[in-house]
């Protein structure tokens, strides 16, 4: 491989003011997570407003460019060649044979773009990129100038080594983990909530996840896909803490004092409860739920109205506007549209109604929920404090 | 407690079978091609394994082929033999109630212009001799027929089946699914009339991956793999040796005491009925004496998701199949219960617990105990209407 190096360039974060090192020290940090994961050694750098990569001998290429793509904050990913200052006569020579290798049809238009970052460099940038220019159009006589629009843009840095680059491959964007917070994620074994997950996330929210787990209605397999779905998402925002919440007594003790059609929307409002409860232990500031409006009877307005009502913190729900095809095209793209599929989720049908409310009326509501008073906080407890907790990385 | 009521779908391996296999792995790791010593040494395993299952069913070593397992040796059986005797014939006879290693391999004969009669069962999985009789043919080159049906343990009568086929025509090969029926009845293949027959290794407690094919001599078939000509070219492939030899251990085994082991099994199965019978709302598919399999019961629990009481089961350290995947998940709906026609409220709602000689009287009782409790609990929350 003839790139031993990549230049990061990150969009937004480099705008942040006083703040701006502590989104640096993010990126390098997840860039070094994600590459923990590939076949190589690396050394990351901050230099000057641009984050290095440079592999240290052998590396899979492929490995490091899918894992680059997947670290939140990076907005493009340039594999570049790095050559020490032996004058420009040697420059214009290492230049030429880029294009050589790279581009061996060489019959493209161009513009050669050289910054002078190291001042004690004899040429200006403006002389660079003339001289360059003049090389190329020698070496090649089938390339052509143009400054507009040209088909490939030759880069020349001039640093403490000479840098030179010519592709961008972009990144995911957003910002990197860990410089927004927490969250916490409410998780079932859907399509909808790894998706969201993975939305706020991508705001360089760390993530954490709660699932219901209602054995023996919902299997052991079914914990292992809501498992498996948290480890894809964590290939973006790192490790996610997984709290698995037996909530099989709970629905039982709801399906036997309350209204049958009610049941969806009381056990959400639970569900919410407990997962904000959670939260509140785990340091998250705020829910995240795969929910959509209108995509199923627990999640119209009114429905979100009720179950959002029991909840102090608040909730994100990133996909709200989203038809259900648009959140697979993301799940799709971040891959885990397939294990969302997998087909062993509800045997617990038969607690949902046939007819459930589309249309909750609060006061009605809160008067089933009087209903489970004697024991129902007593229930939370427990959930809570025998919940399961597995880090999924 | 744990009870482990899922024999049907696997077996616990026996210490002498994970001894052989060991030995074959560590010290007696040759290649069984090999020229020199090693192979040799890799070869006497086979042999061995060999010579065993040959006696077991007083056949000739030579008309063993190793598999991967049962579903290898039934595709073998359909594929090779019909390929090899497409000119005889494109006609094909099986039953309703076949595995699915035998029923795909069917859809994918008939879409290669083979023409395939399924034949239907009664209430009890038995096939319908006077039907198989109508369905021979001149144009017919096989029938295959499960011994010991998988799920609800009815077994077909194979001699007399036998019988017709050859009397209507000669010509028509005979092979018979016994991967659950092996181990459970003394099998003679060359006086049963049984031209090939399939047996699987981890359904005995021997190891998974292991099986065979028996292949009556001068019977015409083809291979379905190709590579260094092992087996006779039958079945290329380096020899599975561990496994060649875990599983000749565990057929030896298993028909040590036969009838004593038999005699267990009915009555474990025996005590087991009557405690099904007990319990409320209970139907058991297929007939419970002796002329069903020892080891399969397969019951249906009115109003309860065959899957929820497995998991309810599972959390009692009780394990079991679900004879039928939740329909709403368009899991495909056995193909067995449907052909005995069982009603559409025991459909999704029947579990199989299958035994092995490992089982005790005490899990047989703790099983029927925790099923009592556990039914009460689960039927309190039925689907209201």
């Amino acid at each position: 491989m003839l790139f031993k190096a990549f230049l990061i360039k990150y969009g937004e974060i480099g705008i942040k003011g006083k703040n701006r090192y502590l989104f640096e020290d993010a990126l390098v940090r997840q860039i070094g997570f994600a590459l923990k994961e590939v076949e190589g050694a690396f050394s990351i750098s901050k230099e000057q407003g641009r984050i290095y990569i440079e592999a240290d001998g052998e590396y899979d290429y492929e490995e490091t460019i899918a894992a680059l793509k997947r670290v939140f904050g990076i907005v493009g990913i340039c594999p570049m060649i790095q050559i020490e200052d032996k004058g420009f006569e040697n420059l214009a020579e290492e230049v030429v044979n880029y294009i050589k290798q790279i581009y061996p049809e060489n019959q493209l238009t161009f513009k050669v773009h050289a910054r002078r970052a190291r001042k004690n460099f004899p040429m200006d940038s403006m002389t660079i990129n003339k001289e360059l220019g003049d090389r190329i159009l020698k070496a090649f006589p089938m390339m052509r100038v143009d400054v507009h629009q040209p088909e490939l843009n030759i880069y020349v840095e001039i640093r403490k080594q000479i840098h030179i680059y010519s592709e961008t491959i972009p990144g995911c964007k957003g910002m990197p983990i860990g410089t927004n917070g927490k969250g916490m994620l409410l998780l079932s074994g859907g399509i909808d909530s790894p998706v969201a997950g993975w939305m706020v996330a991508k705001r360089g929210v760390e993530i954490e996840a709660t699932y219901f787990h209602a054995p023996p209605y919902t299997s052991e397999r079914a914990k292992q896909k809501v498992i498996d779905l948290a480890t894809l998402v964590a290939r973006y925002a790192g490790p996610i803490k997984l709290h698995i919440v037996n909530f099989t007594d709970i629905q039982l003790y709801i399906y036997d004092q309350c209204p049958h059609e009610e049941l969806t929307i009381i056990m959400r409002r639970y569900m919410m409860r407990i997962a904000e409860r959670i939260a509140v232990e785990s340091g998250a500031l705020g829910l995240i739920t795969g929910e959509s409006i209108g995509q199923v009877a627990s999640q119209t307005m009114q429905s979100l109205f009720a179950t959002n009502e029991v909840c102090t913190m608040p909730v994100f729900r990133p996909v709200i506007g989203f038809d259900k095809l648009e959140i697979v095209d993301l799940a799709l793209k971040i891959q885990t549209y397939e294990t969302s599929i997998q087909p062993f989720e509800d045997c617990c049908t038969i607690f949902v109604a046939k007819h459930p409310v589309t249309k909750p009326n609060l006061k009605l509501i809160k008067r089933s929920e009087e209903k489970l008073v004697e024991k129902i906080d007593e229930m939370i407890e427990t959930a809570i404090s025998t919940r399961e907790i597995v880090i999924c990385k | 407690m744990i009870a482990y009521l899922d024999n049907s779908a696997t077996t616990k391996v026996l210490d002498s079978v994970q001894e052989i296999m060991v030995k074959t792995m560590v010290s007696d790791y040759g290649n069984p091609s090999s020229m020199h010593k090693k192979g040799v040494e890799a070869e006497n395993y086979i042999k061995e394994a060999r010579n065993c299952l040959a006696k077991v069913l007083k056949v000739e070593g030579k008309e063993i082929v190793f598999t991967s397992g049962g579903t290898e040796a039934n595709n073998l059986a359909l594929i090779g033999t019909a390929m090899a005797n497409q000119r005889a014939g494109k006609h094909i006879i099986t039953s309703c109630i076949e595995h699915p290693s035998i029923t795909n391999g069917m859809n994918y004969l008939e879409k290669e212009g083979f023409e395939v009669t399924y034949l239907s069962v009664d209430k009890n999985g038995l096939i319908n001799l006077e039907e198989l009789k109508e369905a021979v043919r001149k144009d017919t080159i096989l029938v295959s027929i499960m011994y010991v049906n998988n799920e609800i343990g009815a077994v077909e009568p194979i001699e007399e089946i036998a019988a017709i086929i050859k009397k209507k025509n000669p010509n028509v090969l005979f092979h018979v699914d016994a991967i659950q029926a092996f181990g459970k009845y003394r099998i003679y293949p060359k006086r049963m009339g049984i031209d090939l027959l399939s047996v699987s290794g981890h359904k005995i407690h021997g190891p998974k991956g292991s099986g065979f094919l028996y292949i009556c001599s001068g019977v015409k078939i083809h291979p379905i793999l190709f590579g260094g000509g092992q087996q006779n070219g039958i079945r290329s492939g380096t020899e599975n040796v561990p496994a060649i030899a875990g599983l000749g251990k565990a057929a030896e085994e298993i028909y040590q005491n036969f009838e004593t082991k038999i005699a267990y099994f009915y009555t474990l199965k025996a005590h087991f009925i009557e405690g099904i019978k007990k319990i409320e709302g209970t139907q058991i598919h297929g007939l419970t004496n002796q002329d069903s399999a020892p080891h399969i019961v397969s019951v249906g629990f009115l109003g309860i998701r065959s899957e929820v009481l497995l998991h309810a089961l599972e959390e009692k350290g009780i394990f079991v199949s679900a004879g039928s995947a939740c329909a709403s998940n368009k899991t495909a709906v056995s193909a067995t219960l449907k052909g005995i026609k069982v009603e559409q409220n025991y459909l999704d709602s029947t579990i199989r617990f299958s035994f092995s000689i490992f089982t005790t009287e005490e899990e047989i009782e703790y099983c029927l105990l925790t099923l009592q409790k556990t039914l009460e609990q689960l039927r309190r929350y039925t689907r209201k209407k």
